[in-house]
């Protein structure tokens, strides 16, 4: 009993990261019907943009000031992944909008590609050891599972940011506006909604929430590379798909889902198959229910 | 045809040969190949490794070379992974036309290496590659240290008598040969010494999160946990083990040797043990002799893959040296790179079998890392350390030798 809880706990912990990268494939595609596979990279910059923070800004480890100089490099690598998401979105792909969805793909790919090879350029393709702000502690839970001040962050930091993504979507104007547009983007347009501004603003806030994830990650997980990205951006993106891709309570649920599935197949079988799983949920999910949990299946009048 | 028709291209054409002709022949100098990971997640091996071959190399050449020709050293960076190990001893062989491979650390990248030296029949010594199947490639390739059933044995013994531990726990990297082969050594030993192996999980290479694992091994509780991988992953695994609350040792093998580990590990990897092929700590002369030599060239301290480099480069020169003595023709053969004619390639096959055998002869050799002797499979016998992490250090705590 200890261990499956233990084990819970774990999955949780990751299924939240898996959560908050997954919202950003999913409001994407809410949007635009594109898949942006360079988003796990951004969640790699964000990683690595606090990386750098941390040393620039020259913060000690532990205690209240760890706190707040982890909240100040989360805020920091948030900003500067949201600069680089809409950067990434004038520069890619909005030329490419009015265009076959293939090409978006494609462009995606390319982005990806680029933002990877980059990193190895800029920052050196052996890995990193994020320095420890926060020291790590564990506290027992009832059950004896053991949980680390590092999940709790996680946790918390991820609930926090998803509760905010929240209130943006479903009560400010630009949430309305963004809403407005998942549904019918001419349409849209038409009513006066400003189509340009939305788009970036969501690729921003999506891109922003990767990053938050990658500092969550590398403040328990210390070890980064340029490479970081590629799993875990592929798992999130199974996680949207899970929970139905274009929904934001389906990214979350998706997220977590997948975290547990991944931890428990890797405790009770064998770490082996910890990424097998993740494909292996993407392919029964496409035979079994398409459209994922909370998503509509939607016919398309050709 | 005018003149300027026939003068340009003629140009160009005697530049190119003169190129592909120069080449092979720059300054006359023996060429010793080495592959090693430079960049990735074994950095520390492959710098260790190509300091340990400089110093043995520069001291060689300090002293003359080997009859008057200097010795060249020719690196490439295989990043860590097999696949680009197969390229970089590829073009060591052909395109460098070295006359020995030095390399690999890591087992799995030897292996991809060794079979192209075969081939060729092209020399290789590995340093530290520590799997058996690496030598059995074929009798060109040797090694300088031990291999892993007795190291699996070293440890099992180890964790048996010197600590009294009867139930372990294994945690392999099955990605790589190294891990795999050493977990399942120590558990045959372990278990044959009377012990039992209460759990053997696995991860990859790579990984960042070993908390599914460790939790499976740790409800079985075990006194001990045996972890054959390589210093990034074990550092990381020794922090979540403890975060855990397993308060139980830590055990490994060679491949946890690297200043990086008590970096990433910290406190959580104080008190750790793991086999190894030399303690900086070794009071021997021609131990501390060199330790001071090294730290003079390149100021940090020298690890056990320094250490066998250097030993797997000298004892290379001195074969080369006695080759020299016995046959002066025959030796320079190894001179430069492949000859173009038929002949002069005939002479450098016989003079590479020829360097192949000396190398099989090796006789108490007296290494930095102890005395080696080259049996019939062409591996080393040499006992081993094992030694504990202590306030970042690398503590000697005791021999073991077979």
């Amino acid at each position: 009993m200890q261990e499956l809880l233990q084990q819970l706990v774990n999955g949780i912990s990751w299924g939240s990261i898996y959560s908050l990268i997954a919202l950003g494939y999913t409001m994407v595609y809410g949007i635009l019907r594109f898949i942006n596979f360079a988003h796990g990279d951004v969640y790699m910059v964000g990683a690595f943009v606090a990386y750098y923070s941390v040393f620039f800004l020259g913060l000690r480890s532990g205690g209240v000031a760890g706190a707040l100089g982890a909240l100040a490099v989360i805020a920091l690598a948030m900003l500067a992944a949201a600069v680089l998401g809409v950067s990434i979105e004038r520069l890619a792909y909005k030329p490419v909008r009015r265009q076959a969805r293939l090409t978006a793909l494609i462009t995606a790919i390319g982005v990806s590609l680029f933002l990877e090879n980059a990193g190895i350029l800029a920052f050196g393709a052996e890995p990193k050891f994020f320095p420890q702000i926060i020291a790590s502690k564990s506290l027992r839970l009832p059950g004896g599972a053991y949980v680390t001040t590092h999940q709790l962050l996680v946790l918390g930091g991820s609930l926090v940011l998803m509760v905010g993504l929240n209130l943006i979507v479903y009560r400010t104007k630009i949430g309305l506006g963004m809403r407005a547009l998942s549904l019918n983007r001419d349409v849209a347009n038409l009513m006066g909604v400003p189509t340009d501004r939305i788009i970036a603003f969501t690729f921003g806030l999506g891109s922003a929430l990767a990053a938050a994830a990658g500092v969550l990650v590398a403040l328990s997980n210390p070890r980064i590379d340029p490479l970081m990205g590629l799993l875990p951006g592929l798992k999130a993106f199974v996680a949207a798909v899970l929970g139905g891709i274009g929904s934001i309570p389906g990214a979350m649920v998706g997220g977590l889902l997948m975290g547990i599935a991944e931890t428990l197949v890797s405790g009770y079988i064998s770490s082996t198959y910890r990424d097998a799983i993740a494909f292996s949920i993407l392919i029964v999910i496409l035979l079994v229910r398409p459209a994922g949990l909370f998503g509509r299946a939607v016919t398309e009048k050709v | 045809m005018s003149r300027r028709m026939v003068q340009l291209p003629a140009t160009w054409v005697c530049v190119a040969l003169m190129a592909t002709l120069g080449c092979g022949q720059e300054t006359l100098s023996i060429r010793i190949g080495e592959f090693s990971a430079l960049t990735g997640d074994k950095a520390t091996f492959g710098q260790s490794t190509t300091r340990g071959l400089g110093l043995a190399i520069d001291e060689a050449n300090a002293a003359g070379g080997v009859g008057g020709v200097m010795l060249r050293l020719i690196s490439e960076d295989d990043q860590g992974k097999p696949e680009e190990a197969a390229t970089a001893v590829n073009k060591l062989v052909t395109q460098d036309q070295v006359i020995t491979v030095l390399g690999e650390v890591a087992s799995s990248n030897s292996l991809a290496g060794a079979p192209i030296c075969q081939d060729n029949k092209v020399p290789m010594i590995t340093p530290s590659s520590t799997n058996p199947a690496v030598t059995e490639v074929g009798d060109y390739i040797f090694r300088v240290c031990f291999i892993d059933p007795f190291q699996g044995v070293v440890m099992a013994r180890f964790a048996a008598e010197h600590l009294g531990l009867t139930r372990v726990g294994i945690l392999r990297d099955v990605k790589s040969d190294y891990s795999v082969g050493l977990a399942t050594f120590f558990a045959r030993e372990f278990t044959r010494l009377g012990g039992t192996i209460v759990g053997d999980e696995s991860y990859q290479q790579g990984d960042v999160d070993f908390k599914a694992p460790l939790t499976a091994l740790i409800t079985r509780q075990p006194e001990g946990l045996f972890v054959p991988g390589y210093y990034t992953e074990v550092g990381l695994i020794a922090r979540q083990a403890r975060e855990l609350q397993y308060k139980g040792p830590l055990m490994g093998g060679d491949g946890w040797d690297s200043p990086k580990l008590a970096e990433i590990g910290a406190e959580a990897i104080e008190g750790a043990y793991f086999s190894n092929h030399y303690s900086i700590d070794d009071p021997a002369p021609e131990v501390q002799n060199f330790v001071q030599r090294y730290k003079q060239k390149y100021g940090g301290s020298p690890d056990a893959f320094a250490a066998t480099a250097y030993d797997a480069a000298a004892l290379l020169v001195e074969k080369l040296r006695a080759m020299q003595q016995e046959d002066t023709q025959l030796f320079a053969a190894l001179v430069g790179g492949i000859p173009g004619d038929a002949g002069g390639r005939e002479q450098r096959r016989q003079a590479l079998a020829r360097l192949r055998d000396l190398l099989a002869g090796t006789r108490d050799f007296r290494g930095v890392t102890g005395l080696i002797t080259l049996d019939a499979q062409r591996n080393a016998q040499k006992p081993a350390v094992v030694l504990q992490v202590s306030a970042g250090q690398y503590r000697f705590v005791t021999r073991i030798s077979a």
